[in-house]
């Protein structure tokens, strides 16, 4: 668990004294994924650096685990926690085996320990360990720079991930698969991941819950449905967009508004929706068929329920307290 | 990078073949115009002499390299940065002083003999090798410095893993070119008294004696090709793969 209290930046700059972070508090469980979202400048990125003391806190403090990060040497801390930012900073002069295992050298693993651990990490991101350990980063393609850049972050298992617009230097399609691939992966290791973003969509992918800063503050912490339902003010409504309705059709699963049994208004040769897909594809079938209702088939082809308009509607008029499972 | 590629020749050293043929060629040059006899009457103080050029190059070019080296680190770090653009003015400033005049200096400063020529040729190879490793490392981009911090590297592990295996084919390209200065200017300490093969050059040109002028300038030019074949050849395998521009073209 990660717990910020009240913690603050305030440069000294030549124009007198700037507040770059202003009384910050949010607290994030153990294996959630919070987003920091917000306009450049809003203060996202010095929270982040100041939870591995790149940054140096005025005044707060910041909780991992229990332990006030005050109370640990900078170094030693910085060791426990992934990094990840958006120039990747692989580093050119080390191959992609030594730069995954920069963080377990200066843990003293030894030599094959670190060799086996690279290779591991390189068979999660679906790169063939013989072909990449030994390439430099000058021999990658963007995508894979910034795979390894996360596999480079997970080298020593810790349990807390900082990432700085980790996929900002992707193209869309790249940015796309790497994110669902991180999720994938996130769904079985469970990090506490910190992810600053200025791209909502990315956020409302990403995140449990989100952190909306504006101007050094936090303007709303909570999960993406909320905020897409509820934003706190006129700020966090204009930087989620008037389409937020149509964003929070991808956070809603077919399985939550489905009503169980099949019905015989709905023809089961028509079209159709999954339980596990979400309500973009619902919404989709809706206006391409003209039609108010689908049916539900599982996998093996069964007709489990049906959706309908109503449905749906009563669903987007919930708070959205609905955490994501 | 630009900056950094802006300071590092490309040429890269002769194959051993050609330096082979070029020796051939020279050698049966001088055998068919019978200058061959001449140069190899000289032959004893061609050993000797070169025995205390290699010592004036020798020791004068490690010692700039390490205390080059050592200097350049030091204006690189942070605590410095109010100091360094300065220092680096000065020494280019310093580097635009002929090198002659700088042996001529130091003959006035610590009279004849092999101590003045060797601080003067020590200090025409040490401001290249500076600039170099200076230049070279700030040249590391500080995104690389950011993402080492954040992964918990001390300052020490930072330059010795990050900012020097980065600034390495720069600091090589510094030092190439010091040892080329160097090395052409050891004939002149022999005009303080220095000694080395610049005495079988000056006197040879003196006497009009073509046979030992070349007994002094053959060795004295075999000697510049292979420091740079050797030190060319140090940069290409000890830079590593990733960052050297030789290795990856």
């Amino acid at each position: 668990m990660i717990r910020l209290e009240a913690l603050t930046k305030v440069y000294e700059t030549a124009q007198g004294p700037h507040t770059a972070v202003d009384h910050v508090s949010f607290e994030v469980a153990d294996g959630e994924t919070c987003v920091l979202l917000g306009p450049s400048g809003c203060g996202k990125t010095t929270t982040l650096r100041m939870i591995n003391r790149l940054v140096a806190p005025t005044s707060g403090k910041i909780v991992i685990g229990g332990r006030d990060t005050d109370s640990v040497d900078p170094v030693e801390l910085r060791r426990t926690i992934g990094y990840v930012i958006q120039q990747i900073g692989l580093f050119p002069n080390m191959t992609v085996g030594e730069n995954i295992g920069v963080v377990p050298r200066l843990l003293g693993w030894d030599v094959a320990r670190r060799r086996r651990r690279a290779e591991e990490l390189l068979a999660m991101l679906a790169l063939e360990p013989a072909n990449f350990l030994d390439r430099y980063p000058n021999e990658l393609s963007g995508g894979q720079a910034q795979r390894i850049g996360v596999a480079r972050a997970l080298a020593a298992d810790p349990p807390v991930l900082l990432m700085d617009e980790p996929f900002g230097a992707l193209d869309p399609v790249n940015r796309e698969v790497i994110q669902t691939e991180f999720l994938r992966m996130q769904r079985t290791l469970r990090k506490t991941v910190l992810f600053v973003s200025h791209d909502i969509d990315e956020a409302v992918k990403m995140a449990d819950r989100i952190a909306i800063f504006r101007a050094g503050r936090l303007v709303q912490f909570a999960a993406p449905d909320t905020m897409l339902a509820h934003p706190a003010d006129d700020f966090v409504a204009s930087f989620v967009g008037s389409d937020r309705t149509l964003k929070r059709l991808r956070l809603i699963r077919v399985l939550e508004v489905m009503v169980a049994g099949a019905v015989d208004r709905v023809a089961a040769n028509g079209p159709a929706v999954k339980p596990d897909e979400d309500l973009r594809r619902v919404a989709t079938l809706f206006l391409e068929h003209g039609v108010g209702e689908l049916a539900c088939v599982s996998d093996d082809g069964r007709v489990v329920g049906h959706v309908t308009r109503e449905a749906v509607a009563a669903r987007l008029a919930q708070d959205g307290a609905g955490d994501r499972g | 990078m630009t900056r950094a590629a802006a300071l590092a020749p490309r040429h890269s050293a002769l194959p051993p073949l050609v330096l082979a043929a070029i020796a051939v060629a020279i050698g049966w040059g001088l055998y068919a115009s019978g200058l061959g006899a001449d140069v190899l009457r000289y032959q004893k103080d061609i050993v000797y002499l070169v025995k205390q050029h290699l010592m004036l190059v020798g020791v004068s070019g490690s010692l700039a390299i390490v205390s080059g080296v050592a200097l350049g680190i030091g204006l690189s770090r942070p605590s410095m940065a109010r100091y360094a653009e300065g220092a680096i003015q000065a020494v280019n400033m310093a580097t635009s002083i002929p090198t002659l005049g700088k042996l001529a200096l130091m003959m006035s400063l610590l009279g004849i003999g092999a101590l003045p020529a060797i601080v003067g040729l020590w200090i025409a190879t040490l401001l290249p090798i500076i600039r170099n490793t200076y230049e070279g490392i700030r040249a590391v981009p500080e995104h690389l410095i950011d993402a080492a911090r954040g992964m918990g590297m001390g300052p020490r592990a930072i330059l010795a893993r990050v900012e020097l295996p980065n600034a390495l084919f720069v600091i090589f390209a510094g030092v190439r070119t010091a040892m080329a200065v160097n090395v052409g200017t050891a004939p002149i300490a022999f005009l303080i008294g220095g000694g080395g093969l610049g005495e079988l050059i000056f006197t040879g040109i003196d006497l009009q004696e073509h046979g030992m002028m070349l007994a002094g300038a053959i060795p004295t030019a075999l000697l510049a090709v292979a420091v740079d074949f050797l030190f060319g050849q140090a940069q290409y395998w000890l830079v590593p793969r990733g960052v050297n521009p030789l290795r990856n073209s």
